[in-house]
């Protein structure tokens, strides 16, 4: 299946297993931190949801400021 | 739609939920018969040999690793004049990825220059622009993970972009500024003198467009961990405020 290579087969090769694997590497790395901060951040949405509510802030927040942030589960 | 809406956090995550899957299925696909065309469906090169299927690693990597300084710079002026969190987060997302694809990049450029130039290295204008600009990606990430306070890790890390910019056009150009060297020059061109013969030019096309969807499909999933992350912090600090 592998193509005739010649003399450049570990040229080549390694050249593609390496680079595959640096991008499977930021891949997967991706990933499981996405989802390990998406478990993280529902944790802490339903703790802070448990508590009593916050005393107001002293000034009206951004539109984008942190707490005005909903949609992010 | 505005492209201004994208900094909304609640609307950028909408929209990138949205898109996500459809970026990264595009970019397997694209990268999966890309690869698959170059390294099995292509002949040698009459003087390269089967040194040339690295092109198909090489040229997408070194390509989009420029490339995603430079988005790191629009997002980064972005941030120091407009001061949206989803833009600079975008390029702290950004750099890792950038990084990946720089040590690819240079790498694969390597491998393929100890058969093809008798050397791993040498301190050509393009690879060590290149090599500079590998060091400015670990810099850049360093610094935002060195300072506590999220805004200020923001401005400063903003004007290590703008500074690293430079060197991001250096590794683009430095074969035409200075016209000496080992590296050859583009690949990739609109003279037909240059370019590279179709037979290699359509599976190379192929899989920059894959390297390019991975790019965004990859930017915006790290984006989004940003967002979160950037919420569970604020959240944390009205829990110990109650």
């Amino acid at each position: 299946m592998i193509p005739e290579l010649g003399k450049y087969a570990v040229p080549v090769l390694s050249a593609y297993g390496g680079s595959l694997l640096l991008l499977a590497g930021l891949v997967v790395l991706s990933v499981r931190r996405a989802a390990r901060v998406r478990a993280a951040l529902r944790e802490i949405e339903a703790r802070v949801g448990r508590a009593p509510a916050a005393p107001p802030a002293p000034a009206a927040p951004r539109p984008e400021a942190p707490g005005q942030e909903t949609a992010h589960g | 739609m505005s492209l201004w809406e994208w900094a909304n956090p609640v609307k950028f995550m909408r929209l990138s939920g949205a898109l996500l899957p459809w970026v990264a299925a595009g970019a397997a696909l694209a990268l999966a018969v890309g690869l698959f065309w170059g390294f099995f469906l292509t002949p040698d090169d009459y003087r390269q040999g089967s040194t040339v299927k690295i092109i198909y690693l090489h040229v997408p990597s070194a390509l989009m690793a420029i490339n995603a300084w430079f988005m790191m710079l629009v997002t980064s002026l972005v941030w120091l004049v407009r001061r949206h969190h989803v833009s600079v987060l975008a390029a702290r997302a950004a750099a890792p990825i950038g990084m990946v694809l720089t040590l690819i990049a240079l790498f694969t450029g390597a491998v393929w220059g100890q058969p093809m130039w008798g050397t791993w290295w040498a301190w050509d204008p393009r690879l060590t622009s290149f090599l500079i600009l590998f060091l400015f990606y670990l810099g850049y990430i360093a610094l935002w993970e060195a300072i506590d306070d999220p805004d200020t890790a923001a401005d400063l890390t903003s004007v290590l972009c703008l500074v690293g910019s430079v060197f991001a056009v250096l590794s683009r150009y430095a074969v035409n500024f200075w016209n000496q060297g080992l590296h050859q020059g583009a690949s990739l061109s609109l003279d037909t003198e240059e370019n590279v013969a179709d037979v290699f030019w359509q599976p190379l096309v192929v899989c920059i467009a894959g390297f390019v969807l991975l790019f965004v499909a990859l930017v915006l999933l790290r984006t989004r961990t940003e967002i979160r992350a950037r919420r569970i912090r604020a959240l944390a600090l009205r829990e110990r405020m109650a």
